[in-house]
Order: C-alpha cells, then sequence, then structure tokens
C-alpha cells in the first residue's frame, strides 16, 4: 500500500519535473545567452505570481521525487532499511522543500526584501 | 574442448568450498545435465545435484553454467562451451545445500508472500466455470501460466540479489496471473500482497528476467501489469 503510494507519487512527480526540467534549462540558455543580468533577472521575477507558481511547484516535485528515489538506492545498495531510512528520507525531502522554497522566495520576493531590481 | 574431451569445472561444497575440474567425453547432443550425471556415475559419487523429469518439464535442475542460470535438462553443452570450458555452479541468491544443490524454500515461501496461490471462488459442487479461451483476461492468464517454476529468473534478478524483501519476478508472474484470472475468489488481496514493500513496485523492470526464462515467459511485462492494476486500485481506494 504504502509502496504502492510512493510509486505513484514518484511517478506522478517525475512526469510533472519532465516539462519543468526542460523549461527550466531553456530558461537558463536564454539567460546567459542575451547576457541579462541579475538585476534584469530580478526585475522580471520579482512579485510576478506566474514565476513563483512555476519554481514552488518545481520545488515541490523535486522534493517529493528525490527522497523516494534515495529511499530505494539506499534499501537495494546500502542495504539500509525499516525505518530509519523511511525517517532519513522524509528528512531529506524537508530539506530540500525549505531549501527550494527559501531560493523560489529570494527570487520572487513580493517586493519584499533590500535591492529590489524591479 | 577438444572433439572427445571437454574441461569441466564443477563447484564443490557450500558457501565455502572449491571448484573441481574433470575430464568428461564430449558427445553430440549432450547437455549440461548429462555432463553433471556423467561425473557423478563415473568420477564423483557423492556430488549433490537435482533433477526430475529430464525434459524440461519439472524445473529442479536449474544451476548457473558459465556465468548465467540455465536449465541444465535442455541446455546443449554444445551452445555454452564455444570458448573451451564449462564452470557449473549452484543457482544465485538462493541458499545453498551442498555442490550445486540450492535450498528452494524462500523462493516458494515468497510466492506464498505474493500471494501467488489460487483462491477458490466455488466448490467443487459447483458447476465449473465456462471462460471462453479467447476472453482477454484468459488469454494474459495463458501467456504466464506455463512456469515450471526453476528459478531462474529469481537466480537472473539483481533486485532480489540487493533486496532481500522482494518476492522476485516468477512468485509476481504468478501473481499476476491470479489477478487476471475469473475464477479466483480474492484478486484484490493479491494486489495487496503485491503493493508491499518486496511487491512489484520494486521491480526496475531492467528484463534480465525475461531475457533467462527457460521457457520463454515474460515476468517484466506481468510486473508492469501489476503496477498498473495496484494504481488504478489505489486510486480507485481499492488497495486499503
Ligand atoms: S524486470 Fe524486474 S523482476 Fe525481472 S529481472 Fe528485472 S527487476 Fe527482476
Ligand atoms: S518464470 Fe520462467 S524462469 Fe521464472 S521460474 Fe517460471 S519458468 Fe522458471
Ligand atoms: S530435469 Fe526437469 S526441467 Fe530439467
Amino acid at each position: 500500500m504504502i509502496e504502492a503510494r510512493l510509486y505513484l507519487l514518484q511517478r506522478g512527480s517525475a512526469m510533472l519535473l519532465a516539462p519543468l526540467v526542460l523549461i527550466h534549462l531553456g530558461l537558463i540558455l536564454y539567460a546567459i545567452g542575451d547576457g541579462l543580468s541579475a538585476a534584469e533577472i530580478l526585475g522580471r521575477t520579482r512579485g510576478s505570481f506566474a514565476w513563483a507558481a512555476f519554481y514552488g511547484l518545481f520545488v515541490l516535485a523535486a522534493a517529493v521525487h528525490a527522497p523516494i528515489g534515495l529511499r530505494n538506492l539506499a534499501r537495494e545498495w546500502l542495504a539500509w532499511r525499516g525505518r530509519s531510512v523511511d525517517a532519513a528520507a522524509l528528512v531529506f525531502g524537508l530539506v530540500l522543500l525549505a531549501l527550494g522554497l527559501r531560493a523560489v522566495w529570494a527570487v520572487i520576493g513580493f517586493g519584499i526584501g533590500a535591492g529590489d531590481g524591479a | 574442448m577438444t572433439d572427445e574431451t571437454l574441461t569441466v569445472e564443477i563447484w564443490r561444497g557450500k558457501d565455502t568450498g572449491r571448484f573441481e575440474t574433470y575430464q568428461v567425453p564430449h558427445r553430440q547432443s549432450q547437455t549440461i545435465l548429462d555432463v553433471v550425471t556423467w561425473i557423478q556415475r563415473h568420477r564423483e559419487p557423492a556430488l549433490a545435484y537435482r533433477f526430475a523429469c529430464r525434459v524440461g518439464m519439472c524445473g529442479s535442475c536449474a544451476m548457473t553454467v558459465n556465468g548465467r542460470p540455465r536449465w541444465t535438462c535442455r541446455t546443449h553443452v554444445s551452445k555454452v562451451a564455444a570458448s573451451g570450458g564449462v564452470r557449473i555452479e549452484p543457482l544465485r541468491n538462493l541458499p545453498r545445500i551442498k555442490d550445486l544443490v540450492t535450498d528452494m524454500t524462500p523462493f516458494f515461501e515468497k510466492w506464498q508472500t505474493a500471494r501467488g496461490r489460487f483462491e477458490p471462488s466455488a466448490t467443487r459442487s459447483e458447476p465449473m466455470a465456462a471462460i471462453p479461451s479467447d476472453d482477454p483476461e484468459r488469454r494474459i492468464v495463458d501467456a504466464g501460466i506455463e512456469c515450471i517454476n526453476c528459478g531462474v529468473c529469481h537466480a537472473a534478478c539483481d533486485v532480489v540479489a540487493w533486496n532481500p524483501d522482494y518476492v522476485g519476478p516468477a512468485a509476481l508472474n504468478r501473481a499476476w496471473t491470479l489477478a487476471n484470472d475469473q475464477r479466483d475468489g480474492d484478486r484484490a488481496g493479491v494486489l495487496k500482497a503485491v503493493s508491499a514493500a518486496g511487491g512489484c513496485h520494486a521491480c526496475h523492470t531492467h528484463g534480465s528476467c525475461v531475457e533467462h526464462c527457460p521457457v520463454g515467459l515474460n515476468p517484466t511485462a506481468g510486473i508492469a501489469g501489476l503496477k498498473r492494476m495496484t494504481l488504478s486500485a489505489l486510486l480507485k481506494g481499492g488497495l486499503s
């Protein structure tokens, strides 16, 4: 039951991540190719609900996807099983989520914080 | 390998032991089981190995031959000894008993864990269920039903080696046939059993079982089918 749920979550998040990662990579190429400065980038992202939603979803999907895969790896390759590996995977997911959301907040910010580039 | 003589290495012992080398006369159409039997009859009466039918029906003769799991009674020497010699070991992923004999108990226990046994939905006094042979579900069952329980796929599967809880391709293949069997009285129970830790979701779909199954079954496809079935049962709330 729990395995079937995790399987569903991992495959579902992978399906979300596939297009998100491609868009994200495209964005990086675009931003670098166009020589946008950090201030210019922040000027476009600050306060944008669309970018907040895009990267919020990205972070959420990654925070669901990665710990499930690592849990499988730990169980198969390190023979680390039982509740401790489940707890470690959960903590890892939460750390990813916190770090990711903090980064999203730094880029979107909704006009709060220093150095508003808009 | 000369025309007349084969050099054969055979594992003697249990977990610790050694390979012993034997010279065996090479005959036409000789199988690996013939070779082992010749050694046991003429050179090493204490050699332990297992077989019964000699015609690919019973599934008891599987061993590791030159690194690959095989049914030895249907494996011709000429097919595997091209590079000169034959090295025969017990099947992988199972406890060893002696020489070429493994303990199949965990293999069959895993069939039970995966609910790989028929649960009747009717008694013998009721009329027999009439299921047309071209029924789509019955066709799925027919495609997977000819398993001879040889354990070759179990030995070929890396996930079985990595994860002691994993029930393995043969047990899941059987569960898949039951999940599609209209006569089974508890098909939901099969889906629950294969959704536990070590069930179908642990499979990596790398197909080593298909590659090695001597009767040409496709456990990978059945396991993928179980993943689909369990997901739709999960979404409909049928797994709790
Ligand atoms: S497909 Fe699945 S069951 Fe078959 S060998 Fe690979 S992991 Fe094992
Ligand atoms: S599925 Fe094939 S390899 Fe596996 S036990 Fe059955 S017959 Fe043997
Ligand atoms: S001896 Fe029966 S399958 Fe080989």
